[in-house]
């Protein structure tokens, strides 16, 4: 601040009054800026929540019914469809043509009420009580995603279907529940019958997996990288190379790790396709430069005042490395790590070069089993045909983001910790 | 005093990344290590093809898996991806489907790896359906309007070849009856089989009905199939992806497009999109059977010879009554089954193979 003279201070205020303004108004407009982008990217990110939250929350119930099915008269036939398709009709008091028994099959989950008949095919001289879940169109008219003030020919389901469902409801057979299945079941092609299990299960072996092999190393290379690798001379010139690399590698699409690991490890080293394993080896090559250039960035922001002055009172370089330098960055360092881990997780592309884009029928119990991955399973069930997949492919969206919830959740509080730990 | 002041947390906190660190690891490597030891001990069974076959390759999939426990893994990779990968020799893969027969020079790839023989299961029908949204006005095409329509250079006239830029940009132009509407056609992109089956079947039937071009194709079949696979460019024939769940909501969202499209997509949302009759054949269930509907392709399953016991009971399960029989659970979602005599002959076919097979190695059941 310069004094200025008192008796131009009219002059002057006129001229510095303007300036002032300018500033002012320069400032408030940014303030404004800022405001709207915030205030966009918040509505984009609620827009979206709000419409998967819209189509995917109704996927965590489903509508079953109870059933008492005659399968005496017809027990001549051993085609279970059909022993189903005459029992419905016979519960309903309607004769059984054709077309008749594809509208009834329609109504119920044909194929877990076939399995149970063939599991109760030696009890076939009483009625039969089951309890199976509804086809996802009657799913869908129950939840009230059907209009049935529609010209039949542009509806799913028939008049005589609305009919038979609307007399279900009205004699109370009909219950909406919590549909454990979504989290148990392996997938399926009927959307009342599919669940996440193979993809959760392969999502965790494939995050665990690639965890493992890129974390310490990518930590590792990070700390060496930072302290000991050497900054001068060719050796210099080499780490810095070196680095430059690890940052170009970050850049890679997703696709090549994928046709890389197709490469090597099932090619070369011979593993299958489709499995777990493969996954986590292809992830955790995706991971590691992630890590590393969020662990360099963590060290780097500790002053190397630190250092030095451990360095200078005797300390040895590892000592001074890892008692204090590396404690102060870890909470920062495990920031990235998890959000390299995160990423992995939501990670589709390199899946599909190495078949894990794949309908799989058994739940894997081990990561050389045969499993798919939560996104990939998202991306599989958005693409299918049937109405009711929408909503399921929103409520997978929905089980993942709550996943990454977690996983964040626990940084944040694993951070928080080791912060406070620093502070005392 | 700052000396101690730091080293204490130091500590505290090497030894906390040191513990934490150290657990996760152990931690991870025994849980992989426990997966690891106890893999299935039967090996999945492989099904590798075409993405139009998929919904019905995994549907039985889920079923045989229901009844016999065997894991079945079900891949899209494309009818050409899945001929390549099936032909490369590798044994993990049991079997591929295919939405057209498998080409002479994929038969000597096989062969040259080991591959053979191979049997072919026809498994059923499939009809590429012209649609749009059941809010458009009604119209009525045949293959010789579509020709006109989509061919990027047509004839000067019946008996001159010469090629002219196609002319027309909406579909009144073509025939006064037809709606005063823009020809806009959604269709997949031509590395997709149901783009050749389209164009095979729809645009050169279409292209016949000139008599240069019906003697061209005698003289020169080479010259023909380039002229008549040589679609628009022009914003007339979009290429669209292969997602036609997506193709499904442009149609609703814009009731002039037309879109090309599987029937079995055609037939779960007959709510947003209706079937276009092509000649007056409207593309149902029932006349794609019969062959009156014009655009119609049969869909394949190629295994091995002598396949493992779980490959064959696969096919068999595929061609059961109650999945590809009439009303089966395949044809509820779309599939048009194989004529009942075609299939039990198919059938009987596998089952022979299987016999044979079991007489060779005196062990199988």
């Amino acid at each position: 601040m310069t004094d200025a003279p008192h008796e131009k201070a009219s002059i002057a205020s006129l001229a510095m009054t303007r300036r002032m303004h300018r500033r002012r108004a320069a400032e408030t407009r940014f303030r404004l800026y800022g405001r709207a982008s915030v205030i966009f990217s918040m509505a984009a990110l609620g827009w979206l929540l709000l419409s998967i939250a819209a189509t995917g929350l109704s996927a965590f119930t489903q509508h079953w019914v109870d059933l008492d099915l005659d399968v005496r008269a017809e027990s001549a036939t051993d085609n279970d469809r059909r022993r189903l398709a005459d029992a419905l009709a016979g519960g309903f008091g309607v004769q059984a043509d054709d077309a008749v028994r594809q509208e009834l099959l329609a109504l119920v989950s044909a194929s877990a009420a076939t399995d149970a008949l063939a599991r109760n095919a030696e009890r076939s001289g009483a009625t039969l009580r089951l309890t199976v879940p509804v086809s996802d169109q009657a799913d869908q008219y129950y939840k009230g995603r059907v209009d049935a003030s529609r010209p039949a020919a542009q509806r799913r389901l028939t008049d005589r279907q609305i009919a038979w469902l609307d007399r279900w409801a009205d004699e109370e057979q009909v219950e909406r529940r919590f549909n454990r299945g979504l989290f148990v079941n392996p997938d399926s092609r009927d959307p009342e019958r599919a669940g996440l299990a193979s993809a959760i299960l392969g999502s965790v072996m494939i995050v665990l997996i690639a965890g493992a092999l890129a974390l310490p190393v990518g930590i590792g290379a990070a700390i060496y990288l930072d302290g000991f690798a050497p900054q001068t001379g060719w050796g210099g010139r080499l780490t810095r190379a070196l680095e430059v690399n690890i940052n170009n590698l970050a850049a890679v699409p997703a696709i090549v790790f994928g046709l890389l690991g197709l490469a090597v490890f099932i090619n070369v080293f011979g593993l299958a396709r489709s499995i777990p394993l493969v996954g986590g080896l292809v992830l955790a090559l995706r991971m590691f430069p992630t890590i590393v250039i969020a662990s360099r960035a963590a060290l780097r922001a500790v002053p190397d005042s630190l250092t030095d002055s451990a360095l200078s009172l005797g300390a040895s370089r590892m000592q001074a490395v890892f008692n204090h330098k590396v404690p102060i960055a870890a909470p920062a360092m495990l920031t990235g790590s998890i959000i390299g881990m995160a990423q992995a997780l939501g990670e589709t592309a390199p899946l599909l070069m190495i078949g894990m884009v794949a309908f799989v029928t058994a739940v894997p119990e081990s990561p050389l089993d045969p499993a798919t991955a939560l996104p990939v399973q998202i991306f599989l069930w958005s693409g299918s045909a049937e109405a009711a997949w929408a909503e399921r492919a929103s409520a997978a969206i929905i089980v993942l983001l709550a996943v990454l919830m977690v996983i964040n959740g626990v940084a944040i509080v694993l951070r928080e910790r080791l912060q406070r730990r620093r502070s005392l | 005093m700052c000396k101690a002041e730091d080293r204490r947390p130091g500590l505290g906190f090497r030894r906390l990344t040191e513990i934490l660190a150290e657990r996760l690891v152990i931690a991870a490597v025994l849980a992989t290590g426990l997966w690891a030891c106890a893999p299935r001990d039967r090996p999945p069974v492989r099904i590798v093809g075409s993405s139009t076959i998929f919904p019905f390759a995994a549907k039985v999939a889920e079923t045989y898996t229901r009844r016999t426990s065997v894991p079945i893994v079900v891949e899209q990779t494309g009818s050409g991806g899945g001929h390549k990968l099936f032909c490369s020799g590798d044994a993990s893969i049991d079997a591929t489907t295919s939405s057209r027969p498998q080409k002479p020079a994929e038969s000597a790839i096989c062969a040259a790896n080991g591959v053979a023989p191979v049997i072919e299961l026809p498994l059923g029908f499939d009809g590429i359906v012209l649609a749009r949204s059941v809010d458009a006005v009604p119209i009525r095409l045949d293959t010789v309007t579509l020709y006109h329509a989509l061919a990027r250079k047509l004839p000067t006239s019946a008996t001159d070849c010469t090629p002219v830029p196609n002319p027309y940009s909406r579909w009144s132009q073509i025939d006064p009856g037809l709606p005063d509407e823009p020809i806009e056609i959604f269709g997949p992109p031509p590395t997709s089989g149901t783009r050749d089956a389209f164009v095979e079947t729809a645009m050169e039937t279409g292209a016949r009905r000139f008599p240069c071009l019906a003697a061209m194709e005698r003289d020169t079949p080479s010259l023909f199939r380039a002229r008549v696979h040589d679609l628009r460019e022009d914003g007339a024939w979009i290429n669209s992806g292969e997602n036609d769940n997506a193709m499904v909501r442009t149609l609703v969202d814009s009731p002039a497009a037309i879109g090309v499209l599987g029937f079995s997509f055609l037939n779960q949302n007959t709510d947003k999109v209706g079937g276009i009759a092509i000649g007056g054949v409207v593309p149902t269930s029932a006349t794609i059977r019969s062959g009156t509907y014009p655009v119609v392709r049969t869909l394949y399953l190629y295994m091995k010879d002598g396949s493992a016991a779980d490959v064959r009971g696969y096919g068999m399960e595929f061609l059961s009554d109650e999945a590809s029989g009439p009303g089966g659970y395949l044809e509820e979602i779309g599939l048009i089954p194989l004529p009942d005599a075609l299939r039990t002959a198919t059938r009987q076919r596998l089952s022979d193979a299987d016999k044979a097979e079991s007489r060779i190695e005196g062990s199988e059941p």
